[in-house]
């Protein structure tokens, strides 16, 4: 082989090595591993420390609430849910001491009445409910009931009764359409609240003979929407005419 | 021989000390080169072994669900990302926040999101002309197909094999590339370590088996966090008992944040 050539080869072998060995210091060590990253960037990002201890950590420790707790309706709220994270309180419990929310704003963050939550959450208006005390003199919030069983469907059926109470059908009581059980107060999911089944029901204020006050709207039931009950069509909580 | 080719001989005969210095180099550099690869080979094996002994990744594939029908607004979420992950409680620093959505009788749809929802939301909207309305838990989707991995010029962003979309926050530029591509908004530049970041499922304590801390502290369940792969798993339970949807599946970035009870008007 020609000499140039080999020196040409020399130099290549040189720039080729110095890039290699540049490419080795300024590669990231683990950079291709797994893929087009750098590998110990997954252990860096594992390794950052827990700030919320998990409420299994609290029942360790706190069996004796966990146990009220985990049969009540709050079950599925996590004790930080309200004390706040607590990893450092897991680790050294005499230096951390959870707080525990006793002032009345705490509690609408979740309870307030909002038009999106969904319905059947348990809502009140902060404004009207027993103004200017503390939610936990009634409530206990580990294992929260009303602190008497509900005489009014509003208690829990505020989205309804608002509505309700601006439409035409403000003066009819819920009962007069839905046969409620008495221990649907207490279990709601026990007993659920009937609805009407047949046209005839609301044809006894809305069919054309109906007896009434005359401003009441009637219909001829023989050729108006027969295949469906009333309620399918008109929202009954809030009637209105399309 | 020909006179011709005498000439090369006498250039090459003068330097010989060079040839001999180059020559004694050349095999310096021939046997420093095992030494080199075993540095390399050395540094690799360290590296590997440094990750956690008993969880396998490769075992994993994270996902997460979100009942919209369940969310109540009350934002424990956000503020349990904020304090788990450290992030600034400034307001539009978010992994994770909370829409509302309001679409009214007159056919608009008014989306709003107070501070992310931290605070929860103040019910000040009327309620007359309300068609419907509810609340939305976003956060990165963790895409099976993520642009804002493709876009990453430096290979500080990539999805794990346990199907995570993290950053390398040692190894971000910060040139918010990845923060334009996203099409959830999911991402934005911390104003302190100046590099993106995101949603991490909380990756320090997915690998310690807990949920992340949202899934934590969320009072109603909405959200569920598990194996998508796996035959148990309250995710897996999720997605066969709901009817599921993405967001912006039009994309193909494939998410594996599943929403169950998605209105359509939610973008």
């Amino acid at each position: 082989m020609p000499q140039q050539v080999n020196r040409l080869v020399v130099v290549f072998l040189i720039l080729g090595g110095s890039l290699t060995v540049a490419r080795h210091y300024m590669v990231p060590k683990t950079f291709g591993a797994l893929g087009h990253y750098r590998a110990a960037a997954i252990d860096a990002n594992a390794s950052k420390p827990e700030v919320y201890a998990g409420h299994e950590a609290c029942a360790l420790c706190h069996p004796d609430i966990a146990k009220v707790h985990d049969e009540a309706r709050h079950r599925s709220v996590a004790c930080e849910v309200c004390h706040g994270a607590q990893a450092a309180h897991v680790e050294s419990p005499a230096d951390h001491k959870p707080p525990a929310p006793r002032q009345r704003g705490f509690c609408p963050l979740c309870h307030g009445y909002d038009p999106s939550r969904p319905t059947g959450f348990p809502q009140i208006d902060p404004v009207s409910h027993n103004p200017g005390r503390p939610c936990i003199t009634c409530h206990n919030p580990h294992a929260p009931v009303p602190p008497h069983t509900p005489q009014e469907c509003s208690a829990c059926h505020g989205e309804i009764a608002r509505t309700k109470a601006l439409s035409k059908h403000t003066t009819v009581p819920c009962t007069t359409c839905h046969h409620v059980e008495e221990t649907h107060k207490i279990n709601p999911l026990l007993s659920t609240p009937t609805k009407p089944q047949t046209r005839e029901f609301c044809g006894q204020c809305h069919a054309q003979g109906a007896k009434g006050a005359p401003d009441v709207a009637r219909v001829d039931l023989s050729t108006h929407g027969e295949r469906y009950v009333c309620w399918q069509c008109h929202y009954a909580h809030f009637p209105e005419v399309p | 021989m020909t006179p011709e080719a005498k000439p090369p001989q006498a250039i090459a005969g003068a330097p010989e000390q060079v040839s001999q210095e180059r020559r004694e180099f050349l095999k310096q550099c021939a046997a420093a080169a095992p030494l080199l690869l075993a540095t390399i080979a050395v540094a690799e094996g360290v590296a590997a072994g440094a990750e956690e002994p008993n969880y396998k990744p490769e075992e994993h594939y994270y996902g997460m669900g979100i009942s919209v029908n369940k969310c109540i607004g009350c934002g424990r979420c956000v503020d349990a990302c904020k304090t788990e992950n450290n992030v600034p409680r400034e307001p539009f620093y978010f992994r994770t926040w909370v829409e509302r959505y309001v679409i009214t009788t007159d056919g608009q749809t008014v989306v709003t999101s107070p501070n992310g929802g931290i605070e929860g939301f103040p019910s000040t909207v009327s309620e007359k002309g309300i068609l419907r309305t509810f609340f939305v838990p976003k956060l990165c989707n963790h895409c099976a197909n993520p642009p804002c991995v493709q876009v990453c010029p430096v290979g500080a962003t990539f999805l794990t094999r346990d199907g995570v979309v993290l950053v390398d926050k040692d190894y971000c530029i910060g040139c918010r590339y990845c923060i334009q591509a996203c099409p959830y908004g999911a991402r934005f530049l911390n104003p302190v370590t100046r590099t993106a970041e995101k949603c991490t499922f909380c990756y320090h304590r997915v690998v310690q088996g807990k949920v992340p801390a949202c899934v934590e502290v969320c009072p109603t369940g909405a959200r569920v966090f598990g194996d998508v792969t796996a035959r148990s798993s309250p995710l897996a339970r999720f997605v066969r008992f709901n009817e599921i949807q993405v967001l912006k599946p039009q994309l193909n970035t494939e998410p594996k944040v599943y929403y169950a009870n998605l209105d359509g008007e939610v973008r």
